[in-house]
């Protein structure tokens, strides 16, 4: 993709994501529950776990947008109770669900958010060139984002993402629906961007893609179930497939 | 358009479709403006069948579901539901369809029962008098029944949303993308069921994004850019792989997959969970042998891998449809990915 990225002021040994007993309540409920995890730089974790699990919930307190109610966590290297401003100033985040503005032009979703990491108008057109070329979309600058295949939407959003140089990006299902070729690129980015330095924290329902990641872990009710390379947690599990120990984990009553 | 290998079923055929077959769709073509979302769909279904319509997004899946549920109308082609056309025969047809919106559609502010026992009122009966049809799934919302619908998981909304869409005992299921977005263990389930209502007797369509549900199906169509790359079963899709397939494992997997793609036989290289894909452009070649020679090319560049001869699996399938559409002249983004996928870029 693009040249190593720097990242100044960090240490490259210094944890991405560190959290350490991070635990979430709402009322007598508690969505996240004293989880404990780290991120390299340069690694691709994958967060895995059923619908209600508290993936969501967790993310939400990594990016800086909802307080934990016990526990910590720099991301980054900044702290998400007392530092949520510096964190997102420091990390992408890209999500299915939302991630570019459709009434705006390629062009406009790129100037936009560089406005809004703060780069220098020169900066936003040096790698606005370099990022639409590499994607091959450097026709499309004018076009809205509506009009673009879902494909080219995600590959854009991903890379819009990465424009102000993160030292960390959180991909919600990136990949969702999307044909199994464009599935693949998109990985291949991923990989790309994480051979540069970043680290990578991604969500995904699709298990196979989960076997893509350095290390993964598994929640299951607020907790963490499982958490290792994929090779490991097999192992460990003494299971052959992911979808497997997924099964054994989320309903214990009906594993075969 | 001959020498096409995979758009085999997109022609209109000369023969009538079988009079006995639950649903039939003779070249049904329907325009968004300039948008072509559905080019000349031809299929047929038959009674009883577990039926899927595989593929990404923006594949015309929802649009086919919308045509043969009567909610649009076609620009070209013709269809027929139980022997009714939606076109003129909706009203007669409606009643006879359960149908289930890729978007969760039912009330989010009433409860799972308020949900079902409104949907059984607007056709005119009870839950009571349909428990045998919905019974499998009513044992499973029986412990949410007073939970508003916005308050359920992923999963559960999905089984109501099957629920409301069975309690008028239909003869036939249109299920739109059941799945999307719901996690693998409530995806199985949510399969089990269904194989339990195929078995009852009732024929259902289904369209998935997850290649990996088609196992499921009695037989798929492979939907890609509005149109039917391939329709079969499961286990003739993967078998009628033409070219010589091997997974390729071992650690640093950019390096492989350059390896792989600078090999001069790369037909495409692709990830596939943990390992990679080897497709060799050799339709003859012994692949046993194929898997030894690809070991020693990787040993060449330091890079030790197990290589090991694999049958393909769907997604292998509508990759390679996808790259055979491209070669045809269609689907631009598809050319992009197979050139990517054979390093050419």
């Amino acid at each position: 993709m693009s040249a190593p990225l720097q990242h100044a002021g960090i240490a490259g040994t210094a944890r991405a994501i560190d959290a350490t007993g991070l635990t979430r309540r709402f009322g007598s409920f508690t969505a996240v529950d004293d989880i404990t995890f780290h991120v390299m730089p340069g690694e691709v974790f994958g967060f895995l776990g059923a619908n209600g699990a508290g993936k969501t919930t967790a993310m939400r307190m990594l990016i800086g947008l909802l307080t934990p109610t016990a526990g910590q966590a720099t991301v980054a290297g900044y702290s998400v109770a007392t530092q949520s401003e510096l964190i997102r100033r420091n990390i992408g985040y890209m999500s299915q669900r939302f991630s570019l503005y459709d009434d705006l032009t390629v062009r406009e979703n790129i100037e936009l958010y560089g406005g809004i990491y703060g780069l220098r108008d020169s900066e936003i057109a040096e790698r606005q060139d370099a990022l639409l070329e590499r994607l091959g979309l450097a026709a499309q600058r004018r076009t809205l984002v509506k009009a673009l295949p879902l494909g080219w939407k995600q590959q854009l959003a991903f890379s819009v993402a990465l424009l102000h140089r993160p030292r960390v990006i959180f991909l919600d299902e990136p990949t969702g629906g999307v044909d199994p070729i464009t599935r693949r690129r998109f990985w291949e980015m991923i990989y790309e961007t994480a051979a540069a330095g970043t680290a990578v924290l991604v969500t995904t329902h699709y298990l196979d893609e989960a076997e893509y990641c350095d290390r993964l872990s598994i929640m299951v009710d607020g907790r963490i179930a499982a958490m290792g390379t994929p090779d490991d947690v097999k192992r460990e599990a003494g299971v052959t497939t992911l979808d497997e120990l997924f099964l054994r984990l989320t309903r214990p009553g009906a594993a075969a | 358009m001959s020498g096409v290998p995979a758009a085999v079923n997109t022609e209109v055929p000369r023969a009538a479709p079988a009079s006995d077959a639950a649903v039939w769709a003779r070249g049904l073509t329907k325009r968004f403006g300039p948008v072509l979302a559905l080019d000349h769909v031809t299929f047929e279904v038959a009674r009883g069948e577990l039926f899927g319509f595989i593929g990404p997004d923006g594949g015309g899946k929802t649009t086919l579901f919308r045509l043969l549920v009567s909610l649009y109308t076609p620009d070209e082609g013709e269809s027929r539901v139980l022997g009714l056309d939606p076109v003129a025969d909706l009203w007669a047809l409606r009643r006879q369809v359960g149908y289930m919106p890729g978007r969760f559609s039912l009330y989010p502010d009433l409860t799972v029962l308020e949900n079902l026992t409104f949907y059984a009122s607007v056709f005119g009966t009870t839950i009571e008098r349909e428990m045998a049809t919905i019974e499998p799934i009513w044992r499973q919302l029986a412990p949410f029944t007073g939970r508003r619908a916005a308050a359920l998981s992923g999963g559960m909304k999905q089984k109501l949303a099957l629920c409301c869409a069975l309690v008028h005992a239909p003869s036939i299921l249109f299920l739109d993308e059941p799945t999307t977005g719901v996690d693998a263990v409530s995806r199985k389930e949510f399969w089990d069921l269904l194989g339990r209502l195929r078995a009852g007797g009732l024929t259902i369509l289904v369209s998935t994004p997850y290649m990996d549900e088609a196992s499921r199906c009695d037989r798929v169509a492979l939907v890609q850019r509005g149109r039917i790359l391939r329709i079969d079963t499961p286990a003739a899709v993967s078998a009628a792989y033409p070219r010589p397939l091997l997974a390729v494992r071992g650690g640093d997997r950019l390096g492989m997959l350059a390896a792989l793609r600078a090999h001069p036989h790369a037909a495409s290289v692709w990830p596939f969970g943990a390992t990679l894909h080897f497709t060799d452009d050799r339709a003859d070649a012994v692949p046993a042998t194929l898997a030894t020679e690809l070991t020693a090319w990787l040993a060449a560049k330091q890079l030790h891998a197990e290589v090991s001869p694999i049958e393909a699996s769907i997604e292998d399938a509508f990759i390679y449809d996808m790259g055979a559409e491209a070669e045809a002249g269609r689907g631009a983004g598809a050319e992009a990915g197979r050139k990517a996928g054979a390093g050419a870029s």
